[in-house]
C-alpha cells in the first residue's frame, strides 16, 4: 500500500531525513519509534505533504500513486489521514461544520454524492460512540479550548469519519492521561481493518500496549536503524535508545 | 423670498441658461461642480423650491470646506471639478445583451448564485426585466401601505410626501456635518425613503437592493429612514454583485431617525468595484451614516459587511440621545489587493441608562490596509452608560496593515467602557490543517474567515448572511498560497 524508498528530506536547508526505506502492507500496524528530534515527526508530515519539508531524494508510492506528486488535499482524498500532534484551532468554526465541508470533499473525489445534514449526523452518532464523544464538544470551535484529550480524542473522531486508507498518528499519546490514551487506543483499534493500515508515531512504549503493533521500526539521525517485532518496543522501554545510537554509531565506524 | 434672494437667483439662472449646460437631451450634465448644477440637478428632478434651497445651502458650505485628511487612506487628490454630478444611464454604453458583458463578471455572478434574469437586471440590459423589478417594488409597496408604511424613492418621497422629507432631512446628518455629507447634499441624485407610523412592526425586511438597481440611481443616494413610536423596521441596502463603474466617487448620506421604543436594524452588504489586481480603478467610497434614537428606549443596529470599494470611509453611527437607549455596530470590512478601509463607527450617549455595542472585524489580504476607528463619547448627562467594543483584526500574507484607532471620551464618571482587540494571522497551520482533511485551500480560507467573521454574519438576514459568506470567499480568492 505505501512503500517508500530512500526518502531524504530536509527543513530551510538542514537535511533531516536521510534515506528512509519502509514497506506498509493493508492490515498492518507500524510503529515508527525514535529519540526527539530523530526525524518520526517529519515523515509523518512529509507524508501529509507539509509545505515547509523539502523532499530531496527517494520515491514515495501510495497505492500505486506518486504520493510526493500530490497537494495535501490530494493525498488526503486519496486516503491519507494524519492525527496532528498539535491540533490545530480554528475559531468560529465548529467541528461539525468543518468535518462536513471536509466529509463531503472526500466523498465528491470517490465519486460519492454529498452527505445532506440527516445523514451526516447520523454518521457523526455512529463515530462518536467510538471515541466517546459528546456532541457538546463538536459544536464548539474546532479545538478551541479543548483540553489535551479532548483534541486527541477529535483527532480520532476525524478519523473515523473520513475513513482513510492510510492512518499516520504523530504523537498521539502525548499529553494524554490513561484513561484518554485507552479511548483513543480503543477508538483507533476498532477502525481497523484488513483494508487500512496504520502508522503510530510515538516516543514511549506506553500506547504500544494498547495499539499493539505488527513492526517497530526505530529512527535515528533521520534513518530506520533497527526494525523489529512488538519485543523491539518493550527493550527500547527498558533499555532507553543509547544503545542503538551506540550500535549505529559502531556500524558506521 | 427676500430681495437679495431675488437677484442671486436671477444671476444663477442665468448662468444655468447660458455656458456649461448643453446638452439637457442626454440626461447628464455637464462636467464639474458649481451652483449652476446644484440647480440643474433640482430642476431636473423638478423639486419644489425648499428643496433647491436646502441644496444650495449645502454647497456653499461645502465650498467653503475643504478635503479631509485625517483618514489612513491615501489616494491621488480627487478633482471634484473633472467629476459629473448627475448620470443617467446612457443607453448605448448598455450592453446589448448577456453576450456583450465582460465574461469574467458573469462568471462571478454565476459563482455567487445569482440568476440569469437577475444578471440580466444588475446589468440593465433589458428594459423589460428591469421593469419587472420595478413591479416586484409596487407590490410590497400595496401590502406596506396598507399598514401605513411609506417606502419609496427619495424623489418620489419628495414629490408625495414633502412635509416628512422636510420636516427630517437633514436632522441626524446635516449638510455641515462634513466635506462629504456637504457634497451629497448638494447634489443627490435619489436614494430611498421610508416611514414606519407607530406601532408598526415591518413584516418584511425593506430591501433597496431591487429599486436602486431598477432606477439606476447615481454615486449621490440619500437615504432617510423615519421610525415612529414602538416601531420596527429591518432595512437592507446592497450590491450584492461586483459592479463596475465608471464614475469613481461614491458619496451617500443615510439618516435614521428612530423614536421612543422604536428599533431600526440597518444591513449592508458593500461589494462596489475595488479596483483590479493592481489597484487601477474602482470605488473612492465616502459615505455617511448616522442615527439619532432620539426618544427612550430607542434601538438602532448597524450591521455591515464591507467588501468593495478602493477607498472605504464609512463610519456608521448612533447618537443615544434617549435614556435608555441601545445603539450597536457589528462590521466586516475586508480588504484584499489595494484596497484600503478607514472605517469604524462613532457612539454618542447622551442620555441616561444608555447602551452600546462594537464588533468590529478587519480582514486584510494582498497589500491592503484596513483600518479601524471608532469614537465612544459619554456625555456629562449620560448617567450610567455603558459600553463594549471588539476590535479583531486578521491578517492574510506578510504585505497588508491593520490599524486600530480608537477615542473614547468620557465626562461622566459612571459609565463602564469596554476594550478588547485581538490581531490574529490565518496561519499556514490552519490551512494545512483543513488541507489534511480534504479541504482545498480556497474552502479552508473560507471556511476560516467565515469562522472568524460569525458573529457579525450572525446579525444578518439569513439569506443576506448566506450571499455575504460568498462574497467573503469570492473577495479572498487566491490571496493565499
Amino acid at each position: 500500500m505505501l512503500s517508500i524508498k530512500n526518502l531524504h528530506a530536509s527543513v530551510e536547508g538542514t537535511p533531516i531525513l536521510k534515506g528512509i526505506n519502509l514497506e506498509v502492507n493493508p492490515g498492518e500496524v507500524h510503529a515508527i519509534m525514535g529519540p526527539n528530534g530523530s526525524g518520526k515527526s517529519t515523515l509523518a508530515s512529509v507524508l501529509a505533504g507539509r509545505e515547509e519539508y523539502e523532499v530531496t531524494e527517494g520515491a514515495v508510492s501510495f497505492k500505486g500513486i506518486d504520493l510526493l506528486e500530490l497537494s495535501p488535499e490530494e493525498r488526503a482524498r486519496e486516503g491519507v489521514f494524519l492525527a496532528f500532534q498539535y491540533p490545530v484551532e480554528i475559531p468560529g468554526v465548529s467541528t461539525t461544520n468543518f468535518l462536513r465541508t471536509a466529509v463531503n470533499q472526500v466523498r465528491e473525489h470517490r465519486g460519492l454524492e454529498a452527505l445532506d445534514a440527516v445523514k451526516f449526523l447520523s454518521l457523526m452518532k455512529e463515530k462518536m460512540k467510538l471515541v466517546e464523544i459528546d456532541q457538546k464538544l463538536l459544536s464548539r470551535s474546532l479545538n478551541e479550548g479543548f483540553s489535551g484529550g479532548e483534541k486527541k480524542r477529535n483527532e480520532i473522531f476525524q478519523l473515523a469519519m473520513l475513513e482513510p486508507t492510510l492512518s499516520i498518528l504523530d504523537e498521539t499519546d502525548s499529553g494524554l492521561d490513561i484513561d484518554a490514551l485507552r479511548i483513543v487506543a480503543n477508538g483507533v483499534n476498532q477502525l481497523k481493518t484488513a483494508n487500512n493500515a496504520t502508522i503510530v508515531v510515538t516516543h514511549y512504549q506506553r500506547l504500544l500496549d494498547y495499539i499493539v503493533p505488527d513492526y517497530v521500526h526505530v529512527i535515528f539521525n533521520g534513518r530506520i536503524v533497527k526494525s523489529g517485532s512488538k519485543d523491539l518496543a518493550l527493550e527500547l522501554e527498558e533499555k532507553g535508545y543509547d544503545w542503538i545510537k551506540e550500535e549505529v554509531a559502531g556500524t558506521v565506524l | 423670498m427676500s430681495k437679495d434672494n431675488e437677484i442671486l437667483e436671477e444671476l444663477t439662472s442665468k448662468e444655468y441658461e447660458h455656458g456649461w449646460f448643453v446638452d439637457y437631451e442626454t440626461d447628464e450634465s455637464a462636467t464639474g461642480l458649481n451652483e449652476g448644477i446644484v440647480r440643474w440637478i433640482s430642476a431636473k428632478k423638478e423639486e419644489p423650491e425648499w428643496l433647491l434651497d436646502w441644496r444650495l445651502k449645502a454647497f456653499r458650505t461645502w465650498e467653503a470646506m475643504t478635503e479631509p485628511t485625517w483618514p489612513n487612506v491615501h489616494y491621488p487628490k480627487i478633482d471634484f471639478q473633472a467629476v459629473k454630478y448627475y448620470s443617467a444611464p446612457k443607453q448605448d454604453n448598455k450592453p446589448k445583451s448577456l453576450k456583450d458583458v465582460d465574461p469574467e463578471l458573469l462568471q462571478i455572478y454565476e459563482r455567487l448564485g445569482i440568476s440569469l434574469k437577475e444578471q440580466q437586471r444588475l446589468q440593465g440590459v433589458a428594459v423589460d426585466v428591469v421593469l419587472d423589478s420595478v413591479s416586484v417594488g409596487t407590490t410590497f409597496k400595496e401590502s406596506l401601505s396598507k399598514l401605513g408604511i411609506i417606502f419609496c424613492s427619495f424623489s418620489e418621497a419628495v414629490t408625495e410626501h414633502p412635509e416628512l422629507v422636510k420636516q427630517y432631512l437633514g436632522t441626524v446628518v446635516p449638510y455641515t456635518d462634513n466635506y462629504y455629507a456637504a457634497l451629497n447634499s448638494a447634489v443627490f441624485s435619489d436614494g430611498s425613503f421610508c416611514y414606519i407610523p407607530k406601532g408598526v412592526r415591518c413584516p418584511m425586511e425593506l430591501s433597496t437592493y431591487f429599486r436602486i438597481n431598477a432606477a439606476n440611481t447615481g454615486q449621490f443616494e440619500r437615504t432617510l429612514i423615519i421610525a415612529e413610536d414602538d416601531s420596527y423596521v429591518s432595512y437592507l441596502e446592497g450590491c450584492t454583485a461586483p459592479q463596475r463603474d465608471e464614475n469613481q466617487l461614491h458619496a451617500a448620506v443615510v439618516e435614521i431617525y428612530a423614536k421612543k421604543n422604536a428599533e431600526v436594524k440597518y444591513s449592508t452588504v458593500q461589494n462596489w468595484f475595488p479596483g483590479d489586481k493592481d489597484g487601477k480603478g474602482g470605488i473612492y467610497n465616502f459615505v455617511t451614516k448616522r442615527g439619532i434614537c432620539a426618544g427612550d428606549y430607542a434601538k438602532i443596529s448597524w450591521t455591515q459587511v464591507e467588501t468593495g470599494s478602493a477607498i472605504t470611509w464609512k463610519y456608521p453611527s448612533v447618537i443615544l440621545k434617549g435614556d435608555y437607549s441601545i445603539g450597536e455596530f457589528y462590521s466586516v470590512a475586508v480588504t484584499n489587493n489595494f484596497q484600503q478601509a478607514d472605517t469604524g463607527t462613532k457612539m454618542i450617549h447622551l442620555g441616561k441608562n444608555t447602551k452600546s455595542r462594537i464588533v468590529s472585524k478587519g480582514i486584510s489580504a494582498g497589500r491592503s490596509q484596513n483600518s479601524y476607528r471608532g469614537l465612544v463619547q459619554v456625555a456629562k448627562r449620560a448617567t450610567n452608560a455603558v459600553n463594549f467594543s471588539q476590535c479583531d483584526s486578521l491578517l492574510m500574507g506578510d504585505q497588508c496593515g491593520a490599524h486600530t484607532f480608537p477615542y473614547i471620551d468620557i465626562h461622566n464618571s459612571t459609565s463602564r467602557v469596554e476594550h478588547e482587540a485581538t490581531t490574529s494571522k490565518i496561519g499556514e497551520d490552519q490551512i494545512f490543517y483543513c488541507n489534511q482533511r480534504g479541504i482545498s485551500t480556497e474552502d479552508a480560507v473560507a471556511l476560516i474567515v467565515n469562522g472568524y467573521a460569525k458573529e457579525v454574519l450572525n446579525q444578518l438576514p439569513m439569506e443576506f448572511a448566506v450571499e455575504a459568506q460568498k462574497l467573503l470567499a469570492l473577495t479572498l480568492e487566491g490571496s493565499v498560497g
